[in-house]
């Protein structure tokens, strides 16, 4: 800042309360987060976070455990455990870090809940103001070095900015976009008093004021688009999920006005039940062969909290191109970034898709149901195709069919589902059913390893008496397995559901199609004994390598009251398919049958490519 | 956008619209004055990779805590589109105007301009700086300082014409900006 940091407020700044609360800074913290609602934050304890971690301890004594905070075993644990928490409830995550190494441990969780928009508050200690910029000891630019990957961060220079600063940040993490927000607190402000003022009493220093309400004009066009589509179809993703569960009903009900296909990202899985007739699967590089192909041979393509992903989209310059394209988003610079589109149209996904729904029967639109049949007609010959079909094993475990079996047992019970990061997580996606939004919690944009297992916790404590469970690989759940302690520490029956194939298995078949069968680096050598890794941490560990046994021991770990590693031994050399390989078009997908041809499908310059 | 996937190359990644030519663009923008404000909207060009041309900064408004940026960049239309909507998103950013595509925007710019020689050379420096209009702020019996403003194009003739003449160093400001009328940003 550039004025005195010591200066007066105006004295029109105060909505006076009756009797201005003075408090530390660190207490004004934990009255803030109670005044936002916050019941659980995860995070550790480090030298320039002591006061608040005293304030919480006190807060504690005094008003019981109205703020439970949740130690995690490494910093990104603790970010990954707010976002999963966050994406399985729709509040905002919490965490709580000390200064430098604290701060640059969580980074790689601050990042992932950028890429994918999920709502976060994070705080940080910094070494006391007078310090900064010396080379203190455990000082890090937090603020500088998360400027990038924030969706904005503030620096606390004095106390008295502290109750607008974290209502700010709840604000802006919470509306329009969701995403971090990181607040840096200098442990001499954490001592300072101040006076408090409740969200109600402070006056906002930002222009920020997202626009969620979609332009009338804009929506009344793309009805009628829709209305007069002969081959449309549906794409939807993580926007519709952060939009609340009424989206997912709007997309339902409009959805089935249409009679269109709904096809969905990874990031939007539950937000249309997989169980619904007009569900094609997801869409992209794992995607399914119908899904793909109707998004290739589409003519309206309805985009609605998606953002046109290098792996949803494949070879740009033969995406989808003979369609009109209406795209729905609440953030303005996602509208022609990687896609042009016809009609863009700047709002929150649920308020859009109500408003479009109001368009349609104010103008008695009607779908056009003749060209529709003929559309279904082609997509059940692409269904026919069975793309996702594998061939069952007697003798080995199928990774599809562990998550088929799965999902089959689990399906009547209240489960939630997170992922790591690699095969096991498309896998999940092709075969577990999400009916469901706020179901699903996986690390789509960044690519996390070690995301699940953290996430699970968070989701554990949010719905303490569902079924939580980290579909995971061997390699992946290493990254974070740390992870299992705090699980155990606060009782949290979380389900590690690992597909043990040895191999980091994307990264093998990665080079077995495309690098000449050269395994560089990705056989996962001296593996722990997960079973009894799973006791020394006090949890239970579960075998199955026999797909006989698969069912009951899936069983077994369902019935299993505490936290369960459970070893699934798959067969080692499968691979993901079907596959739109790199620097394809959505229209030139791999199927499982054309498997033993895949290598000579991707040509040099799709090679180059992740 | 090509509709025929037997045309190269074929890069899941290939955003370059090569039928889009390249243009120079001018955004002004009303920021909140707090600290890491420039290195926000400057991290943003860097790490989405857009060039940046020039790049003014100044308080304005010292009772609304306000600065004014003028960045002046480089790109395809849809790039400078994307450059603008990215832009609206920092929290930091009150208000984004795009003064190039704005048939009232007016764009300044200020050099100082030294330059050294004797005899004709001399003369002619001076001559020229006359015709631009350009002030001269320090002399010695080898050079003169130049002060000129203008349109940045203004500006690089000048130092065309000053650089055969003698031209030694160039400072210039970067582009300033404001619209023709009444009204305020």
């Amino acid at each position: 800042m550039t004025a005195p940091t010591t200066a007066p407020k105006p004295a029109g700044k105060f909505i006076a309360p009756a009797a201005p609360r003075e408090m530390t800074g660190a207490e004004i913290v934990v009255q803030a987060l109670v005044d936002q609602g916050v019941d659980t934050l995860f995070g550790y304890p480090g030298g320039a976070v002591l006061p608040i971690y005293d304030a919480l301890f006190q807060d504690n004594e005094t008003h019981g455990p109205r703020l439970q905070h949740i130690l995690v075993r490494h910093e990104q644990g603790a970010a990954h455990a707010a976002e999963g928490y966050a994406r399985s409830t729709g509040k905002p995550g919490v965490v709580l870090v000390t200064s430098g190494p604290g701060a640059t441990n969580a980074i790689t969780g601050i990042v992932d809940a950028l890429m994918d928009s999920i709502p976060m508050v994070v705080f940080t200690g910094q070494v006391p103001t007078h310090l900064i910029g010396t080379d203190a000891f455990q000082e890090a630019d937090t603020v500088g070095i998360t400027r990038a990957c924030t969706k904005h961060n503030y620096l606390v220079k004095d106390a008295a900015d502290l109750p607008r600063i974290i209502h700010e940040a709840f604000h802006i993490a919470t509306t329009g976009r969701p995403g971090p927000v990181l607040i840096d607190i200098p442990k001499d402000v954490q001592f300072a008093r101040a006076a408090y003022q409740a969200p109600g009493e402070v006056t906002f220093s930002h222009g920020y004021a997202p626009r969620t309400r979609g332009d009338a004009a804009r929506i009344a066009e793309a009805a009628r688009m829709i209305a007069k589509a002969r081959r449309p179809v549906f794409y939807t993703g993580g926007g519709v999920i952060n939009a609340g569960p009424s989206a997912s009903q709007a997309l339902r009900t409009f959805a089935a006005l249409t009679g269109a296909p709904v096809t969905s990202t990874l990031m939007g899985l539950g937000a249309f039940p997989a169980a619904d007739p007009a569900w094609l699967g997801m869409v992209g590089m794992h995607g399914t062969f119908e899904a793909n192909n109707a998004m290739h041979d589409c003519d309206v393509m309805v985009c609605i909290g998606a953002r046109f992903d290098d792996r949803v989209t494949g070879r740009l310059d033969a995406f989808s191109p003979g369609s009109k394209k209406i795209h729905i988003d609440i953030d303005a610079s996602s509208i022609n970034k990687n896609v042009r589109v016809d009609v863009g149209i700047v709002g929150d996904a649920g308020s859009v898709l109500e408003d479009l729904i109001a368009a349609w029967k104010a103008e008695g639109l009607e779908a056009n149901r003749a060209a529709l049949d003929d559309w279904w007609r082609q997509i059940d010959g692409w269904r026919a195709r069975q793309c996702l079909k594998y061939a069952p094993s007697t003798t080995a475990i199928k990774p599809q069919q562990a998550i088929e079996r799965l999902y089959a047992l689990t399906k009547d019970r209240d489960a939630y589902i997170t992922t790591e990061v690699g095969q096991h997580q498309m896998w999940a996606a092709q075969f577990y059913r999400f009916q469901e939004p706020n179901r699903w919690m996986t690390s789509g944009g960044l690519g996390t390893m070690g995301y699940g297992l953290p996430a699970a916790v968070g989701v554990q404590l949010a719905h303490p008496d569902s079924l939580v469970i980290d579909i995971a690989g061997e390699a992946s759940i290493q990254m974070c397995i740390q992870e299992l302690s705090t699980a155990v520490q606060y009782g949290l029956p979380v389900k590690i559901f690992i597909l043990n194939n040895e191999w980091m298995g994307m990264v093998r078949q990665w080079q077995q199609l495309l690098h000449g069968e050269r395994y560089s680096q990705s056989y996962s050598e001296s593996l722990p004994d997960f079973v009894k890794l799973a006791e020394a941490y006090g949890a239970v560990g579960i075998r199955c390598e026999d797909p006989a046994e698969l069912d009951a021991k899936i069983l077994e770990m369902i019935d299993t009251p505490r936290p369960v590693i459970f070893d699934c031994r798959v067969a080692k050399l499968e691979n993901c398919l079907p596959m739109i390989p790199s620097g394809k078009a959505h229209n030139e997908m791999i199927l499982p049958e054309e498997v033993e041809d895949l290598g000579s499908v991707i040509d040099e310059a799709g090679r180059k490519l992740v | 956008m090509s509709t025929d996937p037997a045309t190269d190359p074929a890069s899941a990644y290939d955003l370059s619209h090569v039928d889009e030519v390249e243009n120079l663009a001018t955004f002004a923008l009303l920021v909140d004055n707090e600290a890491g404000v420039l290195h926000r909207v400057v991290g943003l060009f860097a790490a989405r990779g857009y060039n940046i041309e020039s790049l003014t900064v100044a308080e304005t408004d010292r009772k609304a805590h306000t600065s004014r940026i003028t960045i002046v960049t480089r790109g395809a239309p849809h790039v400078l589109d994307q450059i603008e909507a990215q832009l609206s998103k920092v929290i930091s950013v009150r208000r984004v105007h795009d003064v190039t595509r704005d048939p009232n925007g007016i764009e300044r710019e200020l050099a100082l301009v030294k330059v050294r020689g004797t005899g004709q050379d001399r003369v002619e420096a001076l001559r020229v700086s006359d015709i631009f209009r350009a002030k001269v702020i320090d002399t010695t019996s080898e050079s003169f300082v130049f002060e000129i403003t203008g349109a940045p194009g203004k500006i690089d003739s000048f130092v065309e014409l000053m650089r055969p003449l003698g031209l030694v160093e160039l400072s210039r400001t970067g582009v300033l900006s404001i619209e023709r009328g009444a009204t305020g940003m």
